[in-house]
C-alpha cells in the first residue's frame, strides 16, 4: 500500500432532501470532517442521522447543496473506483455468482478476464470462500457474503473503503467475529477507512478514531481517539481503558438528546 | 419521526421489590431432538437449571445453541423429548406431555408480535378481555393504568402499532404481558437490532420495571453485554447440542445505570466470560460454514 | 443445510432448526390421499345431484355422460384437437407480441423520463378499457379474425407485462447501480447485467400475470368472434343444446390454462436461476 493516499476532507457539508408533498429534510448541516488516510475512521451516529447520505456523498453518488469536498485535495464530483462503498446488507448483485460479482469490477474497466479471475480466486481463498465461487449470493449465510462483499470491493484496489453499517442485519455473534475478522484485514492492508455505525461497540473495538454525529440535521458533534493497542482482540473489551471510552462515548451521545425517546 | 421529549420518568424508587412467592422455574435433565427419525438434530442435550422466584436470568449463546428451544417449551410452544420442566413446582412439560401456552408465561418476540389492526390500548387489553374477566370498561382502565406506570405510554393508547418506532413498540408488547400478571416473563432477544442510544434506553426501562415488579425473568439473547449488564444470573450455553458452559452469578448492586459498566468489579466478570462466548460463536460459525461446503 | 446456521437477519428459524427437512422414503404425507378422496368425493357429489334430479341440475348431464361423450365423439376426431391447437396459437401470438412489445416498452417508461411523460398519459388512459370491449372496434380495424382475436389477446396482457415492468425498473435497488457506476461500468453494461437481470422477476410476475388473461380474453374472444377454437366448442355446445360438450369445453380450457401456466413456470425457472438454488 502506498502511504498516505485516501485523505479524505469535507468542510461545512449541507444536504436538504425535497420529497414531493412533504416537508422538506434537512439530513446534513455544517458538517466538517477530516478523515486521515491509513486509518480506520468510524463515523458513528443513531439511526435517520445522516451517516448514509454522508457515505453517499463521499462515493460521489449524492452531491451536497454547500461545503467542499476533498480527497487527496482534488474535489470530488464523480464516482469513481478509488472510493468503494460495501453497502448494508446489499451490496452483492443476486443474479451473479460470487466469482462474477467479484470480477465485475475489473472487467468493466476492461481488465482481462483470466487476470481477474486469478486475482478473484486469491482474495476468495484469502476469505475462506474458494468453495463458493459458483454459488450465488442467496446460496451464502450471512457472514459469506459480508466477505464477498469485502472481496468485490477489494479486487479494485481502492485509495479508501466505505463501509456503510456493513454488519447490520448479523446477530451479534456472527457480526464480532465478522469485526475481528474485518480488523485483522484493516491491520494487515492499512487501507484507509470510513467506517460508518449506530452500534458504539462497534466503533469502540475497530476505530483509530471515532466521529460521533448529532441527530438530523446531522454534523460531527465529537472525536474520540481510541487508543487501545493494536492488534486489538475481543478481550480488548474487557480493558479499562475500553470501559473509560465507552462511557466518553456514551456521555457525548447522550448529551444533547431528550432523556426519553421519540414516537 | 417526530421527537416529543416528555416528562422524566425516573419515579420508581431505587429500591428493589421483595422477592415474589411465585415464578420459580425448574428444568431438569430437559434434551430435545428433532426429527429422531431422519436427521436427528440434538437441539438441547441434558439442559438442567434453577430459577429462583424474582431472579433475572439471561441465557447467552451462538444460534442453534437451543436457547429458543428452550424458550418455546417453557412457553408451551413446543414439545420436549426427555426431562421435565416445573413452573412452581407443578409440572409444565415432560415427555408426553401437550404443549400449553398460558398467559402466566408470557413471550415478547424478537420481531414483535403486536397485532397491527388493534390500537395499543386494545392490544395491552386483548388478553384481559379474552379470558372475559373484565368488562370493557375496567379493561381499559387498567389498560390505561399499566401504560401510565411504564414510562407514561398513555398518550399512545389510540396510536396503532405501525405509528410507533420499534422501541415504544417492544414497550407496549411488555405492557401487554405484565397485565396478565405472568409468572415469569420471556424475552426473546427483544431489543435485536436497535442502535446503542435506543437500545440502553430500553434496558434501563426494562431494569425499572423489573425493580418496581420482579417478576421471574428469561431473557434470551446473543449479546453478552447484554446479559451483563441486566442479568442476576448468566447462563453461557454451548452450541448445538445445547448444554451448559457456563453459570456465571453477577452480583452487582441494583439500580445499574451505564456507568457500571466502567466498574472492576463489571470489567472482571465480563473478562471471565467473554472468551467462553467467543469460544461457542466460532464454533458454531464454523460448524455452520462447513455444513454449507 | 443452509439453514441451520442462518447467520443473516433473518434467522429467527435458526434455533429450531431442521423441522420438515427429512425426505423420508415412507412419508405417506407425501402421498396426498386427503386430495384423492375430495376429488372422488367432487365427482360422486356431482353425478348424485345430477342422477337425483337436485333443482337446478335437471339440464347437467352427470360426469359419466361428459366421459362418454368425450371418449366417443372428441378424443380421436381431428377437429376437436383442431380447436386446441387453434386457441393455443391464438394465445401464444397474443401472449408472445404483448412480451415483445411490452417488454421494452416498459422499460422505456422506467427509464426516459422523456418517453414515460410523453406517453403515460396514453397508457393510463387505455388501460382501464377491459380487453373485451376491444372487440366490436378490432373486427373493424383488422382484416381477418384471426388478427382481430390475437390483437384482443394481445391486448390482455400487454398491459399487466409493461406496467410490471414499469414498477420493476422503478423498484431496482439504487445501490445496485451505484456500484456498478464506482466499478467503472459502462452505461450498457449496466444495462446489460444489472438493469435488465433486476427486472427479471417482474418480468416473470408479468408473464404469469399475462398467461391468465390470455387464455380468459382467447376463449372469451372466441365465443364470441370466431368459428373455432375451444371457446368455439364451448359455445357450440351451448348453442346446439348438447350439455356434455359444454363441459367438455370447459375442462379442456382448464387443461388447457394449466398447461401454458406450467410452461411459463419452466421458463421462469431457467431465467433465473439464482432464484431457484
Amino acid at each position: 500500500m502506498s502511504s498516505a493516499q485516501g485523505a479524505l476532507l469535507g468542510t461545512s457539508l449541507a444536504k436538504t432532501y425535497h420529497v414531493k408533498d412533504q416537508p422538506p429534510v434537512e439530513v446534513l448541516k455544517d458538517c466538517s470532517f477530516e478523515f486521515e488516510p491509513a486509518m480506520l475512521n468510524v463515523v458513528m451516529g443513531t439511526s435517520g442521522c445522516g451517516k448514509s447520505t454522508l457515505a453517499h456523498m463521499l462515493a460521489g453518488y449524492v452531491r451536497p447543496d454547500q461545503g467542499t469536498l476533498t480527497i487527496d485535495g482534488e474535489p470530488i464530483t464523480d464516482s469513481g473506483p478509488d472510493r468503494l462503498v460495501v453497502f448494508q446488507e446489499t451490496a452483492l448483485w443476486p443474479w451473479m455468482t460470487v466469482e462474477e460479482n467479484v470480477v465485475f469490477g475489473p472487467l468493466s474497466r476492461g481488465g482481462s478476464r483470466s487476470k481477474a479471475v486469478a486475482a478473484s480466486n486469491n482474495l476468495l481463498q484469502r476469505f475462506g470462500l474458494g468453495e463458493f465461487k459458483d454459488k450465488y449470493p442467496g446460496q451464502l449465510s450471512g457472514g459469506m457474503m459480508r466477505r464477498a462483499e469485502l472481496a468485490q470491493a477489494l479486487i479494485n484496489s481502492p485509495k479508501v473503503m466505505i463501509l456503510d453499517e456493513p454488519f447490520r442485519g448479523l446477530d451479534v455473534m456472527t457480526r464480532e467475529l465478522m469485526q475481528e475478522y474485518y480488523l485483522k484485514l484493516f491491520e494487515d492492508t492499512r487501507l484507509s477507512t470510513v467506517f460508518i455505525t449506530a452500534e458504539l461497540e462497534e466503533a469502540l473495538f475497530l476505530a483509530d478514531r471515532i466521529y460521533l454525529m448529532s441527530d438530523a440535521p446531522g454534523r460531527i458533534v465529537k472525536i474520540i481517539d481510541v487508543d487501545l493497542p493494536r492488534p486489538r482482540e475481543i478481550s480488548c473489551t474487557a480493558t479499562k481503558r475500553y470501559a473509560e471510552l465507552e462511557q466518553e462515548a456514551l456521555a457525548a451521545l447522550y448529551a444533547g438528546q431528550g432523556e426519553e425517546d421519540q414516537l | 419521526m417526530t421527537k416529543a421529549s416528555i416528562t422524566n420518568v425516573k419515579t420508581p424508587s431505587s429500591a428493589l421489590a421483595d422477592r415474589p412467592a411465585s415464578g420459580k422455574v425448574s428444568v431438569r435433565n430437559v434434551t430435545k431432538i428433532y426429527d429422531p427419525e431422519g436427521v436427528h438434530v440434538v437441539a438441547l442435550d441434558g439442559f438442567s437449571m434453577d430459577i429462583e422466584a424474582g431472579d433475572f436470568v439471561a441465557i447467552v449463546g451462538p444460534s442453534g445453541c437451543g436457547k429458543s428451544t428452550l424458550m418455546n417449551i417453557l412457553a408451551g410452544f413446543d414439545t420436549l423429548t426427555t426431562g421435565e420442566v416445573y413452573l412452581d413446582d407443578q409440572l409444565l412439560a415432560g415427555p408426553g406431555t401437550k404443549p400449553l401456552p398460558g398467559s402466566d408465561r408470557v413471550v415478547v418476540f424478537q420481531q414483535g408480535a403486536l397485532f397491527p389492526w388493534m390500537t395499543v390500548l386494545e392490544n395491552v387489553t386483548y388478553g384481559l378481555m379474552k379470558k372475559g374477566v373484565l368488562k370493557r370498561a375496567e379493561a381499559n382502565e387498567k389498560g390505561i393504568e399499566f401504560l401510565e406506570r411504564s414510562g407514561n405510554l398513555g398518550r399512545i393508547a389510540n396510536s396503532y402499532p405501525a405509528q410507533l418506532s420499534s422501541g415504544m413498540q417492544r414497550r407496549v408488547e411488555i405492557v401487554r404481558a405484565l397485565i396478565n400478571d405472568p409468572k415469569i416473563l420471556l424475552l426473546d432477544e427483544p431489543f435485536r437490532a436497535m442502535d446503542t442510544v435506543n437500545k440502553n434506553r430500553m434496558h434501563q426501562h426494562l431494569l425499572r420495571i423489573y425493580q418496581a415488579t420482579r417478576k421471574t425473568i428469561m431473557f434470551i439473547t446473543h449479546d453478552l453485554e447484554e446479559a451483563l449488564f441486566l442479568a442476576d444470573r448468566v447462563i453461557v450455553m454451548t452450541t448445538r447440542p445445547g448444554t451448559m458452559k457456563m453459570d456465571i452469578a453477577i452480583d452487582l448492586p441494583r439500580p445499574r445505570d451505564h456507568a457500571m459498566m466502567a466498574s472492576e468489579a463489571y470489567l472482571a466478570l465480563k473478562q471471565q466470560a467473554v472468551f467462553a462466548v467467543r469460544e461457542e460463536a466460532k464454533r458454531a460459525f464454523d460448524r455452520g460454514e462447513r455444513e454449507m461446503a | 443445510m443452509s439453514d441451520e446456521i442462518s447467520t443473516t437477519a433473518n434467522d429467527a428459524s435458526a434455533n429450531a432448526p431442521v423441522k420438515r427437512r427429512a425426505k423420508s422414503r415412507w412419508n405417506i404425507s407425501s402421498w396426498n390421499w386427503r386430495g384423492f378422496v375430495s376429488i372422488a368425493c367432487f365427482f360422486l357429489a356431482w353425478q348424485g345431484a345430477v342422477s337425483l334430479e337436485l333443482p337446478g341440475f335437471t339440464k347437467i348431464p352427470g360426469p359419466s355422460e361428459v366421459v362418454h361423450t368425450f371418449v366417443n365423439d372428441y378424443l380421436f376426431t381431428q377437429s376437436y384437437w383442431n380447436s386446441w391447437l387453434v386457441s393455443f396459437e391464438r394465445v401464444f401470438w397474443g401472449f408472445a407480441l404483448a412480451q415483445i412489445i411490452g417488454i421494452p416498452f416498459g422499460l422505456f417508461l422506467g427509464t426516459s423520463k422523456l418517453f414515460n411523460n410523453l406517453v403515460f398519459p396514453v397508457f393510463e388512459m387505455m388501460r382501464p378499457i377491459p380487453p373485451l370491449a376491444w372487440v366490436p372496434l378490432s373486427i373493424l380495424f383488422w382484416p381477418t379474425t384471426e388478427s382481430s382475436i390475437i390483437f384482443i389477446t394481445f391486448i390482455g396482457a400487454f398491459f399487466i407485462i409493461t406496467i410490471n415492468i414499469y414498477d420493476g425498473v422503478r423498484s431496482i435497488k439504487q445501490e445496485h447501480i451505484w456500484l456498478a457506476r464506482s466499478l467503472g461500468a459502462s452505461r450498457i453494461r449496466i444495462f446489460r447485467r444489472i438493469m435488465i437481470p433486476a427486472v427479471l422477476p417482474a418480468i416473470a410476475v408479468g408473464m404469469t400475470l399475462g398467461i391468465a388473461v390470455t387464455w380468459n380474453v382467447v376463449i372469451a374472444a372466441e365465443m364470441i368472434a370466431s368459428d373455432s377454437g375451444l371457446g368455439r366448442l364451448t359455445w357450440e355446445g351451448y348453442v346446439s343444446s348438447t350439455p356434455p360438450v359444454v363441459i367438455v369445453g370447459m375442462i379442456s380450457i382448464g387443461i388447457a390454462g394449466y398447461l401454458s401456466t406450467m410452461i411459463v413456470d419452466i421458463i421462469e425457472r431457467r431465467m433465473m436461476p439464482w432464484k431457484y438454488k
